[in-house]
């Protein structure tokens, strides 16, 4: 017994380091297989405030950029409103099926594997983990985290993320993912063989979830290839978005998405 | 004031996550590469002090930075290997001399000093960058990663010891 605990007290650094290795696994491999850590991320009070009070200080650098995006967004959006059909059937706000919010960027990052967004809207603005967020220009990734006043935003450039998307007009779907290589570059795969494909064809979300609006720009095709089987197509697309400087990004919420979640859970638990 | 270690590291402490989070985890170096400058904390933590405090507060240093960067545990991970192997690395840098009692930095060459520090770097980044992926068929992505993060973390540490070295004649 005496040797035993002698042992014990020779050894503690070492019992020390695996038992703190242990517990720092356990937090890494939790958020591989399911969510995001829900206690150890971003979106908290004290960081949260921290990257906001940076993010008002180096907001100054980009204002004019930034600007002159959001006229460009105003210029495209007007031209669809007069160009719409005056006799079209614009139903009541309440019958609408998706909402926007916008909220501002406060930490960005592309550089690692599974990339997280902060924003500085939270629960107070009704944000929910799930709601899908996108820029001015195309998609962005979806929101995991939630604190009262901030969110983290699962970006597209994460290993994780699997986004249901299609080629622009044409109703074949495949799911969007990323190989950590590059971040201009995400992947679409299981389009299948038969699909005629052009590089140069924009790729946007499919309407198969109930996260993004159907038609949501993506990107372009870069290069494809046949995989491994020879069955599907597995394709680069160039991103849209520069992933590397967004500032003014927008919340969707699906007022339907209860619904359709609920529907379906009845449905697999039926099964 | 500045003689005492305890305020001296909590400062440092504080000072290194703030330059980590807010500065050197956005600077994206062709695309990617961002100086883990942390690691300075273990080079300068002091050499007689207890393994198992240092592992302690390397825990805690590491976890506050994952908050920050929404890494999951991976600079956890990073920073208590650096904590735990940190005396044998001393010993290999600074030879016999560091079992004796009078021992200090000051009288280790620069060349002892800038192998310790480019053993800390190496360490953390291999631990950081082969967890992050966890997959082999990342390999080369992992190996370049490693290389290129390294020489810049290397290069910012230098520039940043040199900056506030405290013993300038």
């Amino acid at each position: 017994m005496q040797r035993i605990i002698n042992f014990i007290l020779d050894n503690r650094n070492t019992f020390l380091y695996v038992l703190l290795f242990v517990i720092g696994l356990v937090f890494t491999i939790q958020s591989h297989t399911y969510h995001h850590s829900k206690y150890f991320n971003s979106s908290k009070w004290l960081s949260g405030s921290l990257y906001d009070t940076k993010a008002d200080i180096t907001d100054y650098f980009s204002l004019k950029s930034e600007n002159k995006k959001l006229i460009k967004e105003n210029e495209r959006l007007k031209f669809l409103l007069y160009n719409q059909q005056s006799d079209s059937n614009f139903t009541s706000p309440s019958n609408m099926e998706f909402e926007v919010q916008s909220a501002k960027v406060i930490k960005n990052s592309f550089a690692l594997a599974r990339n997280y967004l902060t924003i500085n809207a939270g629960e107070k603005s009704g944000i929910k983990q799930d709601m899908g967020v996108i820029t001015s220009q195309g998609i962005l990734g979806v929101v995991e985290n939630t604190s009262n006043n901030f969110a983290t935003v699962q970006s597209i450039l994460n290993t994780k993320s699997s986004i249901n998307a299609k080629i622009k007009h044409t109703d074949y779907f495949g799911s969007l993912k990323w190989n950590a290589r590059d971040y201009r570059v995400v992947q679409l795969i299981d389009i299948p063989r038969s699909v005629p494909v052009m590089i140069g064809d924009t790729i946007v979300t499919g309407g198969m979830s109930s996260i993004f609006p159907e038609n949501i720009p993506i990107g372009t095709i870069k290069t494809y290839n046949l995989n491994q089987s020879q069955s599907s197509y597995d394709i680069e697309v160039d991103l849209i978005n520069d992933m590397a400087n967004i500032r003014a990004v927008y919340i969707i919420k699906n007022k339907n998405r209860e619904e359709i979640l609920e529907l379906e859970k009845l449905t697999i638990d039926a099964q | 004031m500045l003689n005492n270690p305890v305020l001296v590291n909590s400062s440092r402490f504080i000072l290194l996550v703030l330059a980590q989070v807010l500065v050197f985890n956005h600077l994206n170096f062709f695309g990617t590469i961002n100086p883990m400058v942390y690691v300075l904390f273990f080079f300068w933590y002091p050499v007689k002090e207890n393994n198992a405090t240092l592992m302690l507060t390397a825990f805690a240093l590491g976890l506050v930075i994952d908050i920050f960067s929404d890494t999951m545990a991976l600079h956890t991970l990073a920073a208590i290997t650096l904590a735990y192997f940190r005396p044998f690395m001393m010993r290999f840098c600074f030879g016999i001399n560091f079992d004796f009692q009078n021992f200090s930095f000051k009288n280790a060459t620069v060349v002892q000093r800038m192998t310790f520090l480019f053993l800390l770097i190496i360490l953390q980044n291999m631990v950081f960058f082969f967890l992050e992926i966890l997959s082999f068929s990342h390999i080369t992505l992992i190996l370049k990663q490693i290389l290129f993060t390294t020489l810049a973390t290397f290069l910012f540490c230098s520039l940043l010891i040199v900056l506030f070295s405290k013993n300038q004649e």
